[in-house]
């Protein structure tokens, strides 16, 4: 199998997260096809991290209800003025929702559940990648189809939440995910 | 073939020598336009690979596009499973790439996203099949879409034929071209099987003037009789005005493999190949003119008052005087010699509102009687009706797939 190479790649991508996740450029930076814009709650005084959330580029990985599981990704930003940190993700098609990160260990890339969640900078950005974090969505009670658009519900660590859309699509990687599930890509 | 072949040949040979006067002039003309130091390149000029061709608008891009210099026509073939909400979520995707690829941004998910940053003019154009059309609404096909009439000499291989979803790419960049041609073939396994994919070429972007029309293998200026764009004949000759809703603003797509026998072209002598097409080629113009956008004059006749434009020449046999029966070419060269055999042709790429009033009247006259015929021979042939293109919120395809 492919152990070696995903273990090199788990690492590659975690040296370029952190150094993204320092830069602020990319703040508010939302693509007008993929990116949405957090709801904003009209008439609420008090700033929630959802307000300052947006997403570019979110896409999930096509799965079938047979293979069980698949993982939301894309690229994070806030533009709020203080650290944000996304606690707990849902999905309607998902009986289980975890936030993941893939950490090298030895030659294996092992992905566990994310401790703290996913914080993300003030006026900075995470990436959520094949490899590197993502949002897990377990217990698939239907299939994910190639060209759906599906919706996604975070909440953050100050309890406001926000929901994006993202395309479904095949993707060969991020195989980790299915690790002693017998991944046929037909 | 056989011996109507040589005789005409013979007859060829032996009549069509005044024909070649003026090659030396022409060819000294050109090189002098090619003298690299009479056109220095101005130092501030942006590099080929950032130039950009918008992909939403009215219409698809990569029919009124100028040429590439590279193209590559992807088939493909619906899974029986497919239905019309199948073939919308395929669009859906392979819209949203094809735009991202043309503006040098990776697609979603991209896994070689570095080989998007350099979109030298992309444009991808969707075309659909006859089989695609009757899966999502069979009331929906045009009359025209399906296999043109069969022409007597053809020798049409199944290998090259009609298919449900054409994926046009071009660039000026093959690696380009390869990049977006993959990125997309992904999105679209799900839903499709390959059929056949056809790659050409032309002249390398830069080294000729812009506008300049190509030649093909043979040496021949070929695509000096097109419709220009921006014009009301190119509206009315290219893009559809009437028939199915979801076809207005679109096209229809010929795509013709033209198998082209050089090594039998190589014994014709310059005069000769002069008299087949009725252009010189020296620069494309006609043999009754100097240049080569001069008109051709049918009539005119040589001192023992032969048609100086004979009649079996590929223009005379081509022109109509009907307004109406012309074409847009955008042809690519083809040369494989993959399996040690030297193949090479020309990938016919001929655009119009009709197929069925346009294209065929034309080729019904060429396959009667064009010496060219000796040495070309269709051997795949396809149409396509091209949706008209979309918006950005939008996909190609929208009006049939939510008419």
């Amino acid at each position: 199998m492919n152990r070696t190479r995903t273990a090199w790649t788990a690492a590659l991508l975690a040296l370029s997260l952190s150094a993204c996740a320092g830069g602020a450029d990319s703040a508010g930076s939302t693509d007008a096809d993929a990116g949405q814009e957090t709801a904003q709650e009209a008439g609420e005084a008090a700033h929630t991290a959802a307000d300052g959330f947006a997403i570019t580029d979110p896409w999930v990985k096509a799965a079938t209800a047979e293979d069980g599981m698949t993982a939301v990704f894309g690229e994070i930003t806030n533009s709020g003025d203080a650290e944000a940190t996304v606690v707990a993700a849902a999905h309607d098609a998902a009986g289980t929702v975890e936030l993941h990160e893939s950490a090298a260990d030895g030659a294996d890339s092992v992905m566990r559940e994310k401790e703290g969640g996913f914080p993300v900078p003030a006026g900075g950005s995470r990436a959520l990648e094949p490899g590197g974090d993502h949002i897990m969505l377990m217990d698939l009670e239907r299939d994910l189809l190639p060209g759906d658009e599906t919706t996604v519900t975070l909440e953050f660590s100050d309890g406001s939440t926000t929901e994006f859309t993202a395309p479904v699509k095949d993707y060969a990687g991020a195989q980790e995910e299915y690790e002693g599930e017998g991944h046929g890509d037909h | 073939m056989g011996e109507r072949a040589m005789s005409r040949r013979g007859l060829l040979l032996g009549g069509a020598a005044v024909a070649g006067a003026g090659v030396a002039g022409g060819a000294l003309a050109r090189l002098r336009a090619a003298d690299p130091t009479s056109a220095p390149r101005a130092a501030e000029a942006p590099l080929n690979g950032t130039r950009t061709v918008a992909f939403h608008g009215a219409r698809q891009a990569g029919v009124e596009t100028p040429p590439q210099a590279h193209a590559s026509f992807v088939a493909l073939d619906l899974r029986e499973e497919v239905d019309a909400d199948g073939v919308r979520r395929m669009m859906r995707l392979l819209s949203d790439d094809a735009a991202r690829l043309a503006e040098g941004r990776p697609v979603l998910a991209d896994t070689e996203p570095e080989l998007a940053e350099v979109p030298a003019r992309l444009t991808t154009t969707f075309g659909f099949g006859r089989g695609l059309v009757e899966r999502v609404d069979p009331d929906a096909v045009p009359e025209w879409l399906g296999p043109l009439p069969e022409f007597g000499h053809d020798e049409l291989d199944d290998r090259w034929g009609e298919a449900d979803l054409l994926v046009q790419v071009c660039a000026d960049d093959p690696v380009t071209v390869s990049h977006a041609v993959r990125a997309m073939a992904k999105d679209a396994r799900a839903f499709t099987r390959p059929r056949w994919t056809q790659t050409g070429f032309r002249r390398a972007s830069g080294s000729e003037p812009d506008g300049t029309t190509m030649r093909n293998l043979m040496g021949q200026v070929d695509g000096t009789i097109n419709p220009v764009a921006g014009t009301p004949a190119f509206d009315r000759l290219v893009w559809r005005s009437d028939g199915p809703d979801w076809l207005r603003g679109g096209t229809s797509l010929v795509l013709r493999r033209i198998a082209t026998d050089l090594d039998s072209w190589d014994e014709l002598d310059r005069p000769a190949r002069e008299a087949v097409i009725g252009r010189r080629l020296s620069n494309g113009a006609p043999l009754t003119g100097e240049d080569e956008h001069d008109l051709v004059d049918l009539e005119a006749t040589d001192t023992s008052g032969l048609p100086v434009i004979p009649a079996f020449a590929h223009v005379r046999r081509a022109r109509s005087d009907d307004p109406d029966q012309q074409i847009l070419r955008r042809p690519y060269n083809y040369d494989l010699r993959d399996h040690g055999v030297p193949e090479a042709g020309l990938l016919f790429a001929s655009y119009q509102a009709d197929p069925l009033r346009q294209f065929v009247p034309i080729q019904e006259r060429l396959d009667e009687l064009d010496l060219l015929n000796e040495w070309v021979t269709a051997v795949g042939s396809a149409v396509f009706a091209v949706p008209p293109g979309c918006e950005e919120d939008g996909y190609v395809g929208q009006g049939l797939l939510e008419g």
